[in-house]
């Protein structure tokens, strides 16, 4: 099923072209940058969660040899521009500012920037500032947050409530609620992190008489930091230029261009200077955006045969102080999506953001993932409930393909998706009922402890919000036939410059090691959205399809010209343009090529010379993808550990284009759950202290901890040409409620509950009691 | 400042460093050797591994300094001048064993010493050898996979 719409490339396994100089060390990161006078900058930041700034003593500091420049509140932001990120300006948010002015809102908040000839120096400058805060009282328990006497995050807001969206319950929904056959069960998700293995980090020059910016950056969004920079350091947005060449992952962090970015590159742009400043890991850990964070309080309504009837989920993100790229990020989408793949005649919602004196919430694969994890979680807790095998109750809820179109009872139209076929395709993989007889088999005879999990959910990936739904691709044929395509992405992983040479040597029938893919530099590619929120195979693959249309059209107007032919006539294959049936009746790709820009006579009438399309896609709201998680896991009853012992995914994303590559991402993306459920906690103490500043505090998971993953396709193509859908963030997604429910499976035997992530050992042994 | 000299990748480097430089910030400033990562400097991620005297070892938690009279490999020195991959770094790429390529260094440098010291591992040899080393895109798939198949190519 998976590969009947194979081509000669898309569909193919081909090895990226990324990977030589990645396996060698010629990749080229932000730190390799290395610029004739640049100098290095490190932060001071605030050891207080929430306090009054009394002083700022940088004098001994200033007297370092080699420290160049030391820089507060009062030299840059005066000069500051709108921090907001470009696609939400004039929207509400939180008072961004550069450096921290008057009062501090979060441990890690940044205050003085140190600029010295070595790393060395300026960390060694960073020592001797000396910062007074007189400490207040933090808001910490995003629960206890919105509470009458909590003190105020950004006092000039006046609340804690950082953005609301409510459906009222209706009578009808709120009657069956008041019935008899109700599950109510609150979940807690904790704090965590997207943690790319390369932290964050830029280059910037500016010189007055050039009066260029020039930014190298660890984004994955180079066209948005381009306009950001140019914004907040107030230099016209056609003299920046941002260039990302690789990028040591991002997950989302990454996407908007982070206060520190800014602060910099507005240092270099008053400076006139060269800046560098590459983030350590422990700045990484508390002060780069944070995740998840989130409670839901969730309400079914089922009939007597189980049939969902109505939902609700009261929903509240932990905002932080400072988020990059909305107020919160998630609570809309979790409140539209949370009956997901489900049949549902009624569902309402209240979703919340609330400020903390906490780091910034900010995107991380699948921003909006509570949805699915307090609805899964909800499924396995109602089926218990009602004594149903939670398979069984998925059977009877799941829609059915030829329900499609189905509305969701928020009014979002689902369409194109298959979890019925993959929620039974992962059931057969794993062996679930074998697994049923083998887990009562176990407990009885050996008393151990083993469950079974599914995670079903459906991903609306592509155009939901307009900045984020369109791409340009430049597809430019060289004069010897090959073609530079240039593409406004920020890849940071995902084989981008692999990926669409496939779909750009498909749809040009040349061959794929004649197509060469440019992006990452604001400079040489049209304005794109960036990669991230699962978009680059829809959106950018659909604009270099429309632009190879043209330049495919028009090679064979010409082919048609020359040898006397009718167009329709014509195909290109293997980088011949041949009269159809008579393959011995052609002209070579690269002389039609050549002859585009150099003899122009011999061009149809009136033909405008070359051979170069710039063409756009724009997605439709919703590419839907789907997938279902299915995982095995045994918990130690001695010591609380919980091992995975099989671990499937079936999924739909339409047609793949790189099979390895999707399969990469599904696995990449699971392992970030396995570490959100069981390992990844981000802790602050009852006043706002960061406990998890390491890697030896916060664990992420590594070889000894993750299963060998099983995978299983089902193919749903979308209605978009290609055929594919966004896939990026769904192995993230689906997987924390698998695992979860797997565990909760196990414990039930005993009649053990769980109700919040990490499923921590101690956890664990607290459940068991 | 002191003066260093060591062998990195078969050639004699010299250098004068402060006493607190770290291995991998002479790598990377003085031999322009950059694809020797920082990913934590606090010796967790693994990223910076390097071969010292053919030994895996974490440049964040050295100094350059003491390095002082070793030969050093980094993953520049592991493939063929001519650019041909060897034979982990070929493993890595058929079996999809990195994406971002941050982390890829250290894991390439600790698996050619691992199977140098143990040419076929077994994969739990294989994950408990690998236990130090970080990364954040693959889930390690590929990467147990790549060195189940450099083992076998080199048998």
């Amino acid at each position: 099923m998976s590969t009947s719409t194979a081509g000669r490339f898309v569909g193919q396994s081909v090895k990226r072209r990324e990977d030589p100089r990645l396996l060698t060390g010629h990749g080229r990161y932000v730190d390799d940058v290395m610029l004739p006078g640049m100098l290095h900058c490190t932060f001071v930041r605030s050891d207080a969660a929430r306090g009054r700034i009394v002083r700022v003593d940088v004098e001994d500091a200033r007297a370092v040899e080699g420290v160049i420049a030391v820089l507060t509140a009062a030299d840059l932001n005066p000069y500051a521009g709108d921090m907001q990120p470009t696609m939400l300006q004039g929207m509400p948010g939180a008072p961004l500012r550069p450096l921290a002015d008057g009062d501090v809102r979060f441990v890690g908040e940044p205050i003085v920037l140190i600029v010295a000839e070595t790393r060395y120096l300026a960390e060694d400058a960073a020592e001797l500032v000396e910062v007074d805060i007189d400490v207040e009282p933090a808001v910490i328990d995003v629960e206890h947050a919105l509470d009458d006497d909590a003190p105020l995050v950004h006092p000039e807001l006046g609340t804690n409530l950082g953005g609301e969206m409510e459906s009222p319950i209706a009578p009808e929904l709120q009657a069956l609620f008041d019935g008899d056959n109700v599950v109510r069960r609150t979940f807690r998700q904790q704090r965590h992190n997207p943690v790319p293995m390369e932290t964050r980090g830029i280059v910037v020059e500016y010189e007055p008489n050039v009066g260029e910016l020039h930014a190298w950056m660890s984004t994955q969004n180079p066209h948005e930091a381009k306009n950001a920079m140019a914004r907040v350091a107030g230099v016209p947005s056609h003299l920046v230029r941002v260039e990302a060449h690789d990028v040591g992952g991002g997950f989302g962090q990454k996407f908007f261009t982070p206060r520190e970015e800014l602060v910099v590159a507005l240092a270099a742009r008053r400076l006139g200077r060269t800046l560098k400043w590459i983030e350590d890991r422990r700045e990484n850990l508390i002060s780069a955006n944070h995740a998840r964070a989130d409670v839901g309080h969730c309400t079914f309504a089922l009939d007597d045969e189980g049939r969902l009837l109505g939902a609700y989920i009261d929903h509240i993100e932990d905002a932080g102080s400072f988020p990059v790229g909305a107020t919160g990020g998630a609570g809309q989408l979790v409140g539209l999506l949370f009956t997901g793949p489900y049949r549902c005649p009624a569902a309402s919602l209240r979703t919340r953001a609330v400020w903390t004196n906490t780091s910034g919430r900010g995107a991380y694969r699948g921003p909006w993932m509570f949805e699915t994890v307090a609805r899964e979680q909800m499924v396995d807790a109602a089926a218990r409930q009602i004594g149903m095998d939670p398979l069984e109750w998925r059977r009877r809820n799941v829609i059915a393909m030829a329900e499609l179109p189905y509305s969701m009872p928020t009014g979002l139209p689902l369409d194109m998706v298959s979890p019925s076929e993959t929620l039974e395709q992962a059931a057969q993989i794993i062996g679930y009922d074998a697994f049923r007889v083998e887990q009562q088999r176990l407990l009885a005879e050996e008393g151990r402890l083993v469950g079974i999990g599914l995670g079903l959910y459906v991903e609306p990936s592509t155009g939901m919000m307009d900045p984020m739904g369109t791409e340009t691709a430049v597809v430019r044929v060289n004069l010897n036939g090959q073609v530079t395509v240039s593409l406004g992405t920020g890849a940071h992983g995902q084989g981008i410059e692999t990926t669409m040479a496939q779909v750009v040597a498909e749809e040009l029938g040349i061959e794929l090691d004649d197509v060469t893919i440019v992006q990452g530099d604001s400079a040489v590619t049209a304005y794109g959205r960036g990669t991230g929120g699962s978009g680059t195979a829809v959106i950018a693959g659909n604009s270099c399809r429309n632009a190879c249309a043209i330049v495919r059209a028009k090679a064979i107007e010409i082919a048609a010209h020359l040898m006397e032919a009718a167009p329709e006539d014509l195909e290109i294959v293997d980088s011949q343009i041949s009269v159809k049936g008579t393959p011995t009746r052609s002209v070579p790709w690269r002389e039609v090529a050549r002859i585009s820009y150099l003899e122009t006579a011999r061009l149809p009438e009136g033909m405008e010379v070359g051979l170069e399309a710039t063409a756009t896609f724009k997605a439709p709201p919703f590419s839907w993808s789907n997938a279902c998680h299915a995982c095995t896991v045994e918990v130690d009853r001695a010591t609380g550990v919980v091992s995975i012992l099989r671990y499937v995914v079936s999924e739909d994303c339409g047609v793949m284009i790189n099979p390895m590559i999707v399969e990469g991402q599904v696995a990449g993306g699971v392992v970030q759950g396995i570490g959100g459920v069981l390992y990844e906690h981000f802790i602050y103490d009852e006043d706002g202290n960061p406990l998890t500043t390491t890697f030896m505090d916060y664990l992420l998971p590594t070889t000894t901890e993750v299963p060998k993953i099983e995978y299983g396709h089902v193919e749903t193509p979308a209605p978009t040409p290609g055929g594919h859908k966004g896939m990026g963030e769904g192995g993230a997604i689906g997987s924390p409620p698998a695992i979860f429910n797997a565990v909760a499976d196990a414990l039930a035997s005993v009649g053990a509950t769980i109700d919040r992530t990490p499923l921590s050992p101690d956890a664990i042994l607290d459940a068991l009691g | 400042m002191l003066p260093v000299e060591m062998i990195v990748n078969g050639e004699r480097r010299r250098g004068s460093v402060e006493p607190r430089l770290t291995l991998a910030d002479f790598l990377r400033e003085q031999c322009s050797l950059t694809g020797t990562h920082l990913g934590c400097e606090h010796g967790v991620c693994g990223a910076c591994t390097v071969l010292l005297d053919g030994e895996a070892v974490r440049a964040c938690l050295m100094f350059a300094i003491q390095a002082d009279g070793s030969e050093v490999t980094t993953i520049e020195g592991l493939g063929s001048p001519d650019g041909e991959l060897s034979t982990v770094q070929d493993a890595f790429r058929s079996e999809h064993g990195l994406q971002c390529g941050f982390c890829t260094p250290g894991f390439v440098v600790s698996v050619t010493a691992l199977l140098k010291e143990n040419p076929h591992p077994s994969d739990v040899e294989i994950r408990e050898a690998l236990s130090g080393n970080l990364c954040r895109c693959t889930g390690y798939q590929g990467i147990i996979a790549a060195v189940h198949r450099a083992a076998e190519v080199s048998q």
